[in-house]
């Protein structure tokens, strides 16, 4: 099989040695969960409780903000005891509802509907939307928004996201290899929902077994088709797996798939479509990868949303060595959290713990325009120049050389001999662009 | 309270490579150079080489400390830079040549701009162009005969040939085969035949010529290029544009009776002679001093290519590798500026 792939990025080690050979475990039931009440992108969802009621597990606990928002519920059933600020995975406080458990898990009733691809398709969607269902991929962009493309705009084809490039995650593994029926299951959902004949299944070269499972389930099925992929980071990322599979470049500039006729969705995403749509069941649990050189039993975990890092590391019999950094995501992307009592959310794909030799991050030093960066960046951008720009506060040539573009997947600064905080950098040009942009318009 | 932990940005890997690394491959590709200069100039080249480095690296050293700044000299760099300048000097020049040409391109080439990273010349190339200038006879004439060759590796010399021909280095010939009015034509052509046959090339390919002490033996330099492409460190840019362009115009201009009159061999002649291989992977490749941008790694070596054909060609010098190298560093950022590629995506308007 010929493998396909996008121009540019970088090759690491994957380092998923640790946890991929772990078969998904359920986590038990958490004593005190924590649902934040942004876990996605878009309007922040609006509490419909309050402190001392009691709630199901499943039961809704907040509405969508919006259109472009997801609903959150209940992962445990048990009493509202505190909504408050509380750490979030990406690092900050976020406003979050918690749930004290009564240990009994009394579910709220979900059905079964055997014959659900006959749902009407707004059916569908408004059974996604109500389950708070988002990409589970790491961005967390609602999937109903994702599954209404404006009219006029046709999808001929869905794509799966089951690359998992991040270096260390095996949670998409496991997904693959224990559900693939599900998640084709899902993937028909989804056709059906924005009517595209093709589907296909991206999945990269270090997973031969899910490969080879798939691509036999889906022999016999028309139009589907799973794709094998070149092992190089961020083959994930969803312009470099668009054009890897089909060929085609989203716009640059805000550009979404849809506008090249295409729908991507994370694997994981798929499976809580099919849930959500067959059994209306609320997304309240995922696989998260507790992994790292330095955890005793790395892991991949079946955890309720708002399940505290905390209690999955001690789970996984917590840690051989000191921790020198705690990293929800993956080490590429992922953030770096000041603390373990953190919640999980719909997007936590991995817990990763480093040492403090790991943690260490090298003095930076004067940039040597060797160029690796722009070698290396997969939107043809020019990393080294945008960053000077912004030390500089040229903010003009910043954008000339795609500050506004780049999508932080980290393959420059990962390159850099001078280990210049690429990212770092960038962040601050987005956000002053930014700013720059408001004032503008308000004057 | 709970344990808190530092946090930082992503990404949180980093691949195994830093500048140290970077240049001490760099001095690593160089020492086939010197093991080559070694053989054919004997232990003086050796010498004169541990002098460049020196002197370098103390230079490097005590300015960071004037400047009181982290003194980074075990960084490589200057370590690369020493050994770059002695490469631009002949072997039987003295011992302080050398040692002043490396002062020069740190203290100078370097420092003066702010250090690692801040030069717009690559700084052993700008330390050639002073010693040059300021000791044009130590430097560029008076070339030592190889221990086992000769001169310009031309054989044979029939007797009525002017000393013109059978004095001065390969391309001092070929520069004086086009530009005197003292040998006949017929004998010119001869000549240049000769000079760009298969027996000369053989010994620019393997070093067995005069010359300075870096650019002897073109086999020793390629090996220690090869290493640099198969490390990722020198990409294919530079390197081929510079040396194609070379050779095409060349093919074109180089002949004695006109366009297109040079033989097939006269081009590859030109590409081993001189400083090309030294300068098009290992000067003109200078992080530092080149363009990022891909499109402008391709310019920048065009560039070099034709001003270096010019000088060989029509210029006052026999060779103009270091000039044009120079010379293009100061247009780098105007490259790099007008090559801004189109983003992944950008839409056609």
């Amino acid at each position: 099989m010929t493998l396909k792939t996008f121009l540019g990025g970088v090759h690491s080690h994957d380092f998923k040695e640790f946890s991929k050979l772990s078969a998904i475990e359920k986590f038990p039931l958490p004593k005190k969960v924590v649902i934040p009440l942004s876990q996605h992108i878009g309007a922040p969802s609006k509490p419909i409780v309050k402190l001392g009621d009691t709630v199901l597990t499943g039961q809704k606990i907040s509405e969508a903000g919006g259109f472009v928002s997801i609903p959150m519920h209940a992962s445990i059933s048990g009493k509202i005891t505190k909504i408050a600020k509380f750490a979030h995975p990406v690092g900050n406080l976020q406003m979050g509802i918690e749930i004290t458990g009564d240990g009994e898990d009394k579910w709220i009733d979900l059905v079964d509907e055997e014959n659900y691809m006959s749902l009407s398709i707004d059916e569908m969607k408004k059974r996604i939307a109500e389950a708070g269902v988002c990409g589970m991929g790491g961005a967390g962009f609602p999937t109903h928004v994702k599954l209404s493309p404006p009219t006029g705009i046709t999808i001929d084809t869905v794509i799966l996201n089951g690359v998992e490039c991040e270096p260390y995650l095996t949670a998409d593994y496991r997904l693959m290899l224990e559900r693939a029926e599900d998640i084709i299951k899902g993937l028909k959902i989804i056709m059906k929902i924005v009517n595209a004949p093709k589907g296909i299944i991206g999945i990269e070269a270090n997973k031969p077994d899910a490969i080879k499972l798939i691509e036999k389930m889906v022999k016999k099925e028309k139009g589907l088709k799973v794709v094998g992929l070149k092992v190089k980071y961020p083959q994930g990322a969803e312009k470099q797996l668009i054009y890897a599979t089909t060929g085609r470049k989203v716009p640059n500039k805000g550009g979404l798939p849809m506008a090249v006729n295409v729908v991507v969705n994370n694997v994981a995403t798929s499976i809580a479509v099919y849930e959500a749509v067959r059994y209306k069941k609320p997304l309240i649990e995922r696989i998260i990868s507790v992994t790292g050189h330095i955890v005793k039993d790395p892991k991949n975990l079946e955890a309720r949303i708002g399940s505290f890092y905390s209690e999955l590391l001690e789970f996984c019999g917590g840690t051989k060595d000191d921790i020198g950094k705690v990293i929800s995501g993956g080490p590429m992307m992922g953030f770096a959290i000041p603390t373990l009592e953190t919640p999980m959310t719909k997007g936590s794909s991995g817990l990763l713990l480093f040492d403090k030799k790991e943690a260490q991050k090298d003095v930076e030093h004067t940039c040597i325009s060797c160029g690796g960066c722009v070698d290396v960046c997969p939107l043809n951008l020019i990393p080294s120049i945008m960053v000077n720009s912004v030390r500089y506060e040229d903010w003009e040539m910043a954008e000339k050389t795609g500050v506004m573009d780049c999508m932080k997947c980290g393959s420059c600064a990962f390159v850099c001999p001078s280990n210049i905080k690429l990212i770092q950098w960038i962040d601050l040009g987005k956000s002053k662009i930014f700013e720059l942009r408001k004032a503008e318009k308000k004057a | 309270m709970n344990k808190t932990y530092a946090v930082s940005a992503a990404p949180h890997l980093h691949e195994k490579i830093s500048v140290k690394s970077i240049m001490w491959q760099v001095a690593i590709a160089l020492l086939p150079a010197v093991i080559v200069s070694v053989v054919f100039f004997g232990y003086r080249a050796l010498l004169l080489t541990m002098y460049g480095i020196v002197a370098a690296v103390i230079t490097e050293a005590l300015i960071q400390k004037m400047r009181k700044i982290p003194i980074s000299v075990s960084d490589g760099s200057a370590v690369v830079t020493g050994m770059l300048v002695a490469f631009n000097i002949n072997s039987a020049s003295p011992w302080w040549l050398p040692v002043i040409g490396s002062v020069f391109a740190i203290g100078i080439g370097k420092q003066v701009f702010g250090g690692l990273g801040h030069n717009p010349f690559n700084p052993a190339l700008l330390a050639r162009a002073f010693m040059v200038a300021s000791w044009p006879t130590l430097t560029t004439a008076g070339w030592v005969k190889t221990k086992l060759g000769s001169i310009n590796g031309l054989s044979n010399i029939p007797a009525e040939w002017p000393a013109i021909i059978t004095s001065a280095t390969p391309l001092g010939v070929a520069k004086a085969l086009r530009d005197t009015t003292m040998v006949s034509s017929n004998i010119a052509n001869l000549a240049m035949n000769k000079l760009a046959g298969t027996e000369t090339i053989m010994k620019l390919f393997w070093g067995n010529v005069g010359g300075v002490i870096g650019e002897v033996s073109a086999a020793a330099l390629l090996l220690g290029a090869a290493y640099l492409a198969y490390k990722h460190i020198i990409g294919w840019r530079i390197p081929v544009s510079y040396i194609g362009t070379v050779a095409v115009l060349i093919y074109i201009f180089g002949g004695i009776d006109g366009l297109f009159s040079a033989s097939l061999l006269l081009p590859v002649f030109h590409i081993f002679a001189g400083g090309l291989i030294l300068g098009a992977f290992f000067m003109a490749t200078d992080m530092v001093t080149s363009p990022v941008t891909k499109a402008g790694r391709i310019y920048f070596g065009i560039g070099c290519g034709v001003i270096t054909v010019v000088i060989r060609l029509v210029g006052g010098y026999p060779e103009g590798v270091s000039y044009s190298i120079l010379l293009m560093n100061i247009l780098v950022p105007l490259i790099n500026k007008f090559t801004i590629p189109k983003p992944f995506g950008e839409v056609k308007k």
